[in-house]
């Protein structure tokens, strides 16, 4: 019991376990090279969406914009980057650039992010659609190439799941910078009375969420090679979900990034398992509803055990 | 002390002080939180801090560490020419710790020393807070990369007043204390005294602000005396004496109150029995021993098992006064009032409805009772000075009808007046049939109960009543079978 409170990590990772086992037995043929390719492939961007998400829950915030944020990314990859990628570099950037803004003006003048989020994600649709009218556009080959490579041992969905995880453990667990960003989340008095300018850790953390989105939208395109400025709207409570059953929380800057990765996966089986299942789609959003309270009320039930207080 | 003749700077140097303020004043809206002060604070001094709630003490120590900016005025760094509080070496222990409860201690090093880079920094952090805890606090028992949150509140306040310590990089040279004892039990506040005695006699300058005023005396080597913005004494410490100090501050000292005098309350069944701990009706029960031996906990499986139930049942069988206000206690963003009225409100509302003009009415006559000092119970609660945050916790569990209300060391940080205000308002409670259970890190708070329980290791060593109530056989059954560190 202490041991899974006390490496938040071991639940994610159980869950995943847990759920891979029981699709493998539904489906035999998963377990393959091609077949785990196959169940993970989509939960690439899914999991760069969700290290987003973690980074502006990671300082208290919720980004309800990110969905729209993905797509709106997806179809610039799919349009000017793939024509003029010089170009389409540099909206990306102005992208990335325009979420630290966010973040910066979500500090200065004290408004909550849910609603900043929320109301960007209007603008972010807005201009997606603005590009893609209707579903279009064509994936630039080299990240076709990226996303289809067949490396040797792992399928690529797994080797980027663990690059993805690697990364940013090491950027926001390891690295300075990050305890200070999960500083805070965690007490931002503190961080600003040592002498560190709050405006300015808002701004990278929502830069960081910006990039991450933005590679999030570029993975999309690889894969499905169009997009469509609606293509990742769901995103949004995905990642949520995801950081949630990664072992993060709402507040307190506690967030575990490989944990979030773990999420995505989870959350990208359950739809293939439920499918395996042969279970009808009208049920199967209530079915990952219901996967997602499960594995949140077995956390809860572990860490209740160490008492509510001290 | 260096020979004058080997410092690079020269003697002028060596004589400017840390920090002056002048004719600074501090406006919050239409009150005056900081009237005209001047005051230099020279290396190797000791400033012992006194006054009351919400005399301008953390206002003056906001203003010397650069948290708040002089409305007027002027605030220097002489001695290092700095512009900045930060880079000339001022380091402050907060009354409501800065720590990171979600980071490990070396992290919440890191944070406070943003030079500390590269590989391993995690590993220098840790090795920082290690040497900096085993100098101040030897036999201290904290790993480096134990997080926060699973320390106890004592713990904390250790690591915060580590941190400020360790080198960060450059070297502490004015350290402001706000009240750092309040959490700790007498062992270790006795090891904090002596760090604080050595650091000033090492060339550091510390601003020491406390309530009480043995160890003011004990470390001080000036005191400065506060009342309503303004300093009215500063003098050296051995030209005050303790009764003086309490006449400067302006409060009518009351000695305590000898047991004889107070009618013998009548004590009724007993209500509370729960591992040992024992309460009758109208009884003031005391918890004592060293911080962190399992009271806090005793009263919150307490509290909780009582209070849990899932139906409402109208009066609470239970209110709960919080130590730790920001974790227990406040309602941050509500009004005075509402963090108040928390208590009654379902008992006074109508068809579920608010009863706003019993909430108000209430809310008034518990203003004036306790005595919160505010121009209108609308304000914020964080517009409060911390001990008037803490007499709005009292009101609130005093405002309910509860049989019983459990204090979990509610006095941290409290002024002496106030205090004894609160004891005359528990005694005139319990006489009326009130029961209370009292967790104090203060033996002269617990002395004056009815019944004490001594924790120690989470369990009780000890109960005392009567004449066997004394601080001597409270600190016996604290520490009987381990080794005394006091």
């Amino acid at each position: 019991m202490t041991l899974f409170s006390r490496y938040r990590i071991l639940l994610p990772i159980a869950s995943l376990a847990l759920l891979l086992a029981v699709t493998f037995y539904v489906q035999p043929r998963t377990m393959s090279y091609f077949g785990l390719n196959l169940l993970f492939n989509l939960a690439v961007p899914i999991a760069l969406a969700t290290i987003a998400q973690m980074l502006i829950i990671m300082v208290n915030d919720i980004d309800l914009g990110i969905g729209a944020f993905v797509s709106l990314a997806a179809c610039v990859a799919a349009t000017f980057l793939e024509q003029s990628p010089l170009i389409g570099a540099m909206i990306m950037a102005a992208l990335i650039l325009s979420y630290a803004l966010m973040g910066a003006m979500i500090h200065a003048l004290a408004l909550p992010a849910i609603v900043v989020t929320l109301g960007m994600s209007f603008v972010w649709g807005g201009l997606a659609l603005f590009l893609l009218p209707s579903p279009g556009g064509t994936s630039p080959a080299w990240l076709r190439a990226i996303m289809t490579v067949k490396p040797p041992l792992m399928p690529m969905a797994l080797v980027a799941a663990c690059l993805i995880a690697g990364v940013t453990h090491w950027l926001i667990a390891r690295a300075g910078i990050g305890t200070v960003l999960r500083g805070v989340g965690g007490n931002a008095d503190a961080v600003r009375r040592a002498g560190w300018s709050l405006v300015r850790l808002k701004a990278l953390a929502y830069g960081l969420a910006g990039l991450f989105g933005v590679l999030a939208g570029m993975a999309l395109v690889g894969l499905t090679t169009s997009a469509d400025a609606n293509i990742a709207l769901r995103y949004t409570l995905l990642s949520i979900a995801g950081v949630i059953l990664g072992g993060g929380e709402f507040t307190g800057g506690k967030v575990s990034p490989a944990g979030a990765v773990i999420g995505a996966l989870t959350l990208a089986l359950a739809a293939s398992f439920l499918s395996f299942m042969r279970l009808s789609p009208d049920w199967q959003i209530g079915a990952q509803g219901a996967i997602l309270i499960a594995v949140l009320a077995a956390r809860l039930l572990f860490n209740g055990r160490d008492g509510a207080r001290r | 002390m260096d020979e004058p003749a080997l410092q690079p700077t020269g003697p002028s140097r060596e004589t400017a002080p840390l920090v002056t303020l002048t004719d600074v004043t501090k406006r919050f809206g239409a009150v005056t939180a900081l009237n005209r002060v001047d005051l230099d604070i020279r290396a190797g001094e000791c400033l012992g801090l006194v006054g009351h709630n919400g005399a301008g003490k953390s206002t003056l120590v906001s203003l010397i560490n650069g948290a708040l900016a002089a409305s007027s005025g002027r605030v220097d760094f002489p001695a290092s020419s700095a512009d900045h509080a930060l880079a000339a070496g001022v380091r402050s222990v907060f009354q409501e710790l800065s720590l990171c409860p979600n980071l490990s201690l070396a992290e919440n090093l890191r944070i406070a020393h943003a030079d500390l880079r590269g590989w391993g920094w995690r590993r220098r952090a840790g090795a920082e807070i290690e040497a900096s805890l085993d100098t101040l606090f030897p036999g201290h028992g904290i790993a480096a990369d134990a997080l926060v949150e699973t320390l106890s509140i004592a713990q904390r306040q250790m690591v915060e007043i580590a941190i400020r310590f360790s080198p960060l990089g450059g070297a502490p040279k004015l350290l402001i204390l706000d009240e750092p004892t309040s959490s700790l039990d007498a062992g270790i506040a006795n090891q904090l005294l002596e760090a604080i005695t050595r650091f000033c006699d090492d060339g550091g300058a510390v601003v020491f602000i406390s309530h009480m005023l043995g160890e003011i005396f004990r470390v001080a080597s000036r005191i400065l005396v506060m009342k309503d913005g303004h300093i009215v004494a500063d003098e050296a410490a051995d030209h005050f004496t303790r009764q003086g100090l309490v006449d400067v501050m302006g409060h009518v000292a009351t000695a305590p109150e000898s047991d004889s005098e107070a009618s013998p309350r009548q004590l009724g069944d007993v209500l509370v029995e729960q591992a040992g701990l024992q309460a009758r009706r109208g009884e003031i029960v005391g918890l004592s021993g060293l911080a962190g031996h399992g009271q806090a906990e005793a009263l919150a499986r307490l509290y909780l098992d009582a209070t849990s139930a899932w139906r409402e049942t109208g009066t609470p069988p239970m209110v709960f006064v919080a130590g730790d206000r920001k974790r227990d206690g406040l309602l941050p963003l509500g009004s005075i009032l509402h963090n108040i009225s928390l208590s009654f409100l379902a008992t006074t509302a109508r068809w579920g409805l608010v009863d706003r003009a019993s909430e108000r009415r209430v809310g008034d006559e518990w203003q004036r009772r306790i005595g919160i000092r505010t121009q209108t119970l609308s304000n914020p609660i964080l517009s409060l000075s911390g001990g008037n945050q803490q007499k709005v916790l009292f009101a609130r569990a005093l405002a309910s009808a509860a049989p019983i209300v459990i204090m979990d060391d509610p006095m941290r940080g409290v002024d002496v007046g106030t205090k004894q205000d609160v004891y005359a308002l528990v005694r005139a409670e319990a006489t009326k049939g009130r029961t209370f259970l009292w967790y104090s890190t203060e033996t002269e708070e617990v002395c004056q109960c009815d019944r004490v329980f001594v924790y120690r290791n989470g369990a009780i060593s000890a109960a005392l009543s009567g004449d066997a109530l004394t601080e001597a056989k409270i600190l016996e059954a604290s520490f009987e079978m381990q080794e005394s560190e006091a």
